[in-house]
């Protein structure tokens, strides 16, 4: 009766990885010349390209004297998914996802200083292999990053599960596609680990409350390792980018 | 590190699917052995140990042993023996033997588990080491041996790190393909064939006994006497071109040369019939049929056909003069052949010994119980010893050149005839899982001098000074439930209180899940099989008097007429008053001078319970009866002294009433706030055609009986009575039970709101509540409750309604079986008790056969055939009566007839049932002519399925009521 293990009797994951261990994570930034800033970032077998474009003069229809207004499209690429998907954005689904990054991005970025602006993300699933929303999110911190738009702080996202090892509830970091399909709960958050705000937060299914704090304090902890390696990478960029992209740009 | 693997698949719409999957290598993963300087073990990580004993005279030195997959799946009843320890279980095998066999995987786990035997399972594809990638065109079998292969000499060479030669364990790696010993030994490994390794272990004599015969390949055509098996890829090919059928291969009971197969989407079962038309087909197993053309079709033959006594050896005798074929018949059916096997469903079979002639042969026939499982060969060295015994045997294989399937000897189960032995036959053969509760399970327990803690008093509602009481058959020790009732503002109030089993059995423990794979707990006559272990079942969640409990509470407010005005459901601590036995409540009732609060409130209970019943009846639920028996068992021998139909007392009903409202009111309200995943209980009404002969019988002794509806079937049965003989109206309502349908249990997601209905009760939604002691239908109903009403966590797998239809069939599995074994524990102590005695008594026919009256004695609610010898007897079809002469029988008919036991057949012992009166000379039972015996036939007591309130009385016998 209890639901397939995905915790082996040794304690690990289906792929090999511990609870509390996040996938392989890569990126690089300035992937393009041509946006203003842009990234690429792997988690596992997620992999997503960010590109953003702006602060540009906003359309006179958004326009907001608030602050910049930030713009995000979803894309996921044709061959991202094991059966070739035949409507890459504009689905449901990537309506929904679109607005989910605009609302943890928004949080991150200090849009009280560009007024009547706007900022526009491009988001583009390569490969989809579970937790595409975190990768995308992650990605276009990156991005922004690379554009110079003043962030408050790091937007980091992270999923978590829950499984069980005999009885004892054990939560899982950074579910794969492997461990969404076996049908458990999937908590995702993204959250601005360095202020401890948390930005946006999504349930898959209904979980019940008293393993709730569990969850999300794995996936919280999940956001700030996320943070550790993003602001690596970051320093990494800087340190040795700088002069290649001037000898580029001039 | 990081690696992904890449593997292909196909989606269920034919398209080829590439999937990539990560798969990550990691160095902090421990070997597990004490032998090892290098790895940062913790103490209780430490498994394997540092000098382990070598007990095989094949090698000298200290060692730990290596299993290859094929070695696990076909010796695990060898490696479940304490002789092997000191072995590691690759992660590889591991996951292989749980892909290919899932009841294996468990018992090896079992055995992981076992701290003595010192196993240690390895995760070698995880590890940096000793991951190996699949090279290009290389078969997964090969790479899977090649990682077993690495995984051996890492270990070796791990294993020597700082150690000086000598002086740490060697590995052996154990099996039976001989190219893969041969790659080993090129490698440096050590290795042994299986049977190699066990013959020469020293101190376990026997142990060679269990080894599993080797395979010989179907290709193999040396001295075949079956034709070759065609290979899963060309069954596969051949089901698609429609050429092949899938069914499940039914052997005859009478005929073992004999079986059909039902195949999906076709009506009539296919007919296979002799050697080579069955071609080693097993009762049960998956076989690719092919249908053999129109024009050699043949019929089902009517004859009793069972295998010689003696071993024929190796040939196949001429089977037409056995199969008695007549072409002109019209009940030609369509006939097949096996040509392959799609999956054995091979389980250990029970049986006895039939010792070979040859004074020290080795070699060995078996009997099974079961009549539908062909003679096994075994090899034993021990055959003196097991003739006498009950023996459990494993199938290994049947190959092309064997008359028989070859099999080994698992255990002994005890004497024939011991009433231990018995009744572990009647529990394996029916599939009843009852060994000991594991360490596992037990650790979950509460200490035994546990007492309720005070935040948990807190928790709940204190009804503690509430006068509840339970009322129970005598000597029962697992006490679910208990009721109060008393004068409320408006009406009265009624609460049921059933033990809290969930509060101490909690989801995913160990406990748990063994109490789910058992379902129930199993009522033998003499023995009880708990679904729980004992310290809880009769002990800590049995309501008993006087001590304080933890319980789940109904509470409803009832009116003048017993309608519900308003239910409630929370968690409570309660205190019985009594635990009484139905005639004490009956006596507190009748008491006149009794006004105590016990008494008052039991004569509540008793009025409202009147007023429930009356409704329940007037909305056509079914008053059903069946013959049931209870046994006076010896309290020391546990010997059967009598026998004798059950009567049901008058206070039963008292209880039954509220349980069954309890069961619907809490149906009412999981089933709405679980609309996809409540677990419900229903029960089909029967198709009209289950009444054919029923009404037929009926309307002869002058009854016509509606059966549209439950409704009106429930009123014309009222009315069926015959003054002058009391009987015939309960006679009518077994007949009526034995038309119904099976209730089952189901999730609510599976059905629509129609399909519901309870036929028996009349009422549009049911469930179990009231006995989570003894059913894990009730463990679940109530974790669904506590979800419901905010006392308790719920979890994923309760609101997942395909995991609740999975947990579902396999209750109704479990409590089919568990009848079933019931009534063979009864079947058995019938026989014992009729092993010396005979005895004339009244019968009344239930049913009119070809060549048999299927007769009951009420008194004792014994029922089976009485064989009429067709010189004698013309049976008439169209009126469904046997006569001779002037003599007529038919159903409801009563006659006198004498009850022996034939024990001519050790396995198949039968209740032989002879005429009396009428007399009809040649036929009837003469008490001189002793040797006048008449073919005989295995009885079956049949107890009623649905509508069983009660088990035969027994030591520790437990009441069953509301079973619908
Ligand atoms: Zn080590």
């Amino acid at each position: 009766m209890p639901p397939p293990d995905l915790l082996s009797s040794q304690g690990l994951r289906l792929d090999g990885r511990r609870p509390n261990e996040l996938r392989r994570i890569r990126c690089k930034l300035g992937v393009f010349t041509q946006p203003d800033g842009s990234a690429y970032l792997e988690q596992g077998n997620t992999k997503v390209l960010a590109a953003v474009y702006g602060p540009h003069q906003a359309a006179k229809s958004k326009s907001s004297v608030e602050g910049v207004v930030v713009n995000c499209q979803y894309s996921m690429a044709t061959f991202s998914t094991g059966e070739r998907k035949n409507r890459p954005r504009g689905d449901r689904k990537s309506q929904e996802m679109s607005l989910h990054l605009r609302q943890a991005l928004t949080a991150a970025i200090k849009t009280e200083l560009y007024p009547r602006s706007q900022i526009d993300i491009y988001i583009e699933v390569l490969q989809a292999d579970g937790g595409a929303y975190c990768a995308s999110v992650n990605a276009a911190t990156l991005a922004l990053v690379d554009a110079g738009v003043p962030l408050r702080a790091y937007a980091c996202a992270c999923s978590a599960s829950m499984a069980w090892r005999g009885a004892q509830p054990e939560p899982l970091l950074d579910v794969g596609h492997v461990e969404e399909a076996a049908g458990g709960v999937v908590l995702t958050v993204a959250s601005l680990p360095s202020t401890g705000s948390i930005a946006l937060l999504e349930l898959s299914h209904r979980l019940h409350s008293d393993y709730f704090e569990m969850v999300l304090s794995r996936a919280m902890q999940g956001c700030k390792d996320i943070e550790i390696v993003l602001d690596k990478a970051v320093r990494e960029h800087l340190a040795e980018g700088w002069t290649k992209q001037d000898v580029v740009t001039i | 590190m990081w690696t992904t693997k890449t593997f292909l698949t196909k989606t269920k719409r034919g398209n080829v699917l590439k999937i990539v999957r990560e798969h990550y290598l990691r160095d902090d993963l421990l070997c597990g052995s004490a032998a090892c300087n290098f790895c940062p073990h913790k103490d209780d990580e430490l498994v394997l140990e540092a000098n382990p004993e070598s007990l095989c005279g094949l090698f000298d030195s200290n060692h730990y042993l290596i299993l290859d997959t094929n070695v696990v799946l076909h010796q695990i009843d060898v490696i479940e023996e304490d002789a092997l320890k000191n072995v590691i279980i690759l992660q590889t095998v591991l996951e292989e033997v749980k892909h290919q066999n899932t009841a294996i995987f468990q018992r090896l786990l079992e055995v992981i588990g076992n701290k003595k035997r010192k196993f240690f399972s390895f995760v070698n594809e995880h590890h940096k080491d000793t991951y190996v990638e699949r090279n290009p065109g290389e078969k997964q079998n090969d790479r899977n041996d090649r990682a077993i292969r690495k995984a051996a000499s890492w270990y070796a060479s791990h294993l020597s790190i700082k150690n000086i030669d000598g002086q740490f364990p060697q590995i052996v790696l154990l099996t039976d393909d001989e190219k893969n010993r041969q790659l080993a030994h090129d490698e440096g490994i050590l290795t042994c064939t299986v049977s190699d390794y066990i013959k020469n272990v020293n101190g376990y004599p026997g142990l060679s006994d269990k080894l599993s015969k080797n395979v010989i390949p179907e290709s193999c055509s040396k001295d075949a006497l079956y034709p070759a098996h065609l290979t899963p890829t060309q069954i596969h090919a051949g089901i698609r071109n429609g050429k092949l059928h899938q069914g499940t291969f039914h052997a005859s009971r009478d005929n073992y040369l004999e079986g059909n197969a039902t195949i999906s989407g076709c009506e009539k079962s296919i007919l296979l019939q002799g050697h080579i038309g069955i071609n080693r087909a097993i009762d049960g197993d998956i076989v690719a049929i092919e249908i053999l053309p129109q024009e050699e079709w043949s019929k089902p033959s009517d004859i009793v056909l069972e295998d010689k006594t003696e071993d024929p050896g190796d040939f196949l005798e001429e089977e037409s003069q056995l199969l008695t074929i007549s072409k002109a018949d019209d009940d030609i059916t369509p006939t097949g052949k096996v040509v392959g096997i799609i999956r054995r469903k091979w389980r250990q079979y029970c049986g006895i010994l039939l010792p070979s002639k040859f004074p020290g042969a080795t070699r060995h026939l078996f009997t099974p119980a079961e009549k539908r499982i062909p003679r096994v060969r075994i090899e034993t060295r021990q055959s003196d010893i097991l003739a006498s015994q009950r023996i459990l045997v494993a199938l290994d294989s049947w190959p092309r050149n064997s008359r028989y399937p070859l099999g080994h000897f698992v255990r002994s189960l005890g004497p024939i005839g011991d009433k231990d032995a018995e009744n572990e036959v009647i529990l394996l053969e029916h599939d009843v899982p009852h060994a000991r509760f594991s360490e596992a399970v037990l650790a979950c327990l509460p200490p035994d001098n546990w007492t309720i803690p005070e935040e948990e008093l807190a928790r709940r509602v204190d009804l503690r000074a509430t006068c509840v009481c339970s009322v129970d058959p005598p000597g029962c020790t697992d006490i679910d439930d208990a009721l109060h009732a008393r004068r409320a503002a408006a009406g009265y109030e009624v609460g049921v209180h059933i033990a809290d089993v969930t509060h101490f059995v909690r989801p995913h423990s160990a406990l748990d899940r063994e109490a789910a794979a058992r379902a129930t707990t199993v009522y033998l006559v003499d023995k009880r099989i708990d679904m729980v272990p004992e310290l809880l079942s009769s002990n800590l969640c049995s309501l008993r008097g006087g001590e304080e409990r933890l319980a789940f509470s109904c509470i409803w407010i009832l009116d003048e007429n017993a309608h519900v005005l308003s239910t409630k459901f929370h968690k409570s601590v309660i205190k019985s008053r009594a635990a009484m036995t139905y005639e004490e409540a009956q006596m507190a009732i009748d008491e006149t001078s009794r006004n105590d609060e016990i008494a008052t409130s039991l004569r509540l209970l008793n009025k409202l319970a009147k007023k429930l019943k009356q409704r329940r009846l007037d909305n056509g639920a079914l008053l059903l009866a069946s013959p049931e028996i209870r046994f006076q068992v010896d309290s020391e021998t546990h010997e059967p002294l009598d026998v004798q139909a059950k009567r049901i007392v008058d206070t039963n009903s008292m209880v039954e009433e509220f349980m069954l409202l309890a069961n619907v009111s809490v149906a009412e309200r999981i089933a709405a706030d679980y609309p996809q995943s409540a677990l419900l209980r229903r029960h089909p009404a029967p198709p009209p055609a289950h009444f054919n002969a029923f009404l037929k019988a009926a309307s002869r002794q002058g009854f016509e009986l509606d059966v549209s509806t439950n409704k009106s079937f429930s009123k014309s049965l009222n009315e069926a009575v015959i003054p002058e003989r009391p009987f015939f109206n309960t006679l009518l309502r077994i007949m009526a039970t034995r038309c119904m349908q099976q209730a089952v249990y189901f999730s609510s997601g599976s059905k629509t709101q129609e399909e519901f209905y309870h036929y028996g009760l009349a009422c549009p939604i049911y469930t179990h509540f009231t006995s989570p002691i003894r059913r894990y239908a009730d463990v679940v109903v109530h974790r669904l409750l506590a979800g419901s009403v905010g006392a308790d966590a719920t979890h994923a797998a309760l609101l997942d309604t395909r995991a609740a239809q999975a947990l579902c069939d396999n209750l109704n599995y479990r409590h089919r079986h568990a009848q079933l074994a019931a009534r063979a524990s009864v079947a058995l102590n019938t026989h014992i008790l009729f092993k010396n005695r005979e005895e004339v008594e009244s019968a009344v026919v239930l049913a009119v056969k070809r060549n048999a009256l299927q007769v009951l004695i009420p008194k004792y609610g014994l029922e089976g055939p009485l064989y009429l010898p067709s010189d004698k007897f013309t049976y008439n079809e169209e009126e469904n009566v046997q006569i001779c002469n002037d003599i007529v029988f038919k159903t409801f008919d009563e006659l006198t007839v004498r009850l022996t036991l034939d024990s001519s057949n050790l396995q198949h012992r039968k209740l032989v049932f002879q005429l009396v009166t009428p007399f009809i000379p040649g036929v009837s039972y003469v008490q001189q002519t002793k040797d006048d015996q008449m073919e005989v036939e295995n009885v079956e007591i049949k107890t009623d399925e649905k509508k069983r309130k009660d088990l035969p009385e027994t030591k520790n016998k437990k009441k069953k009521k509301s079973k619908t």
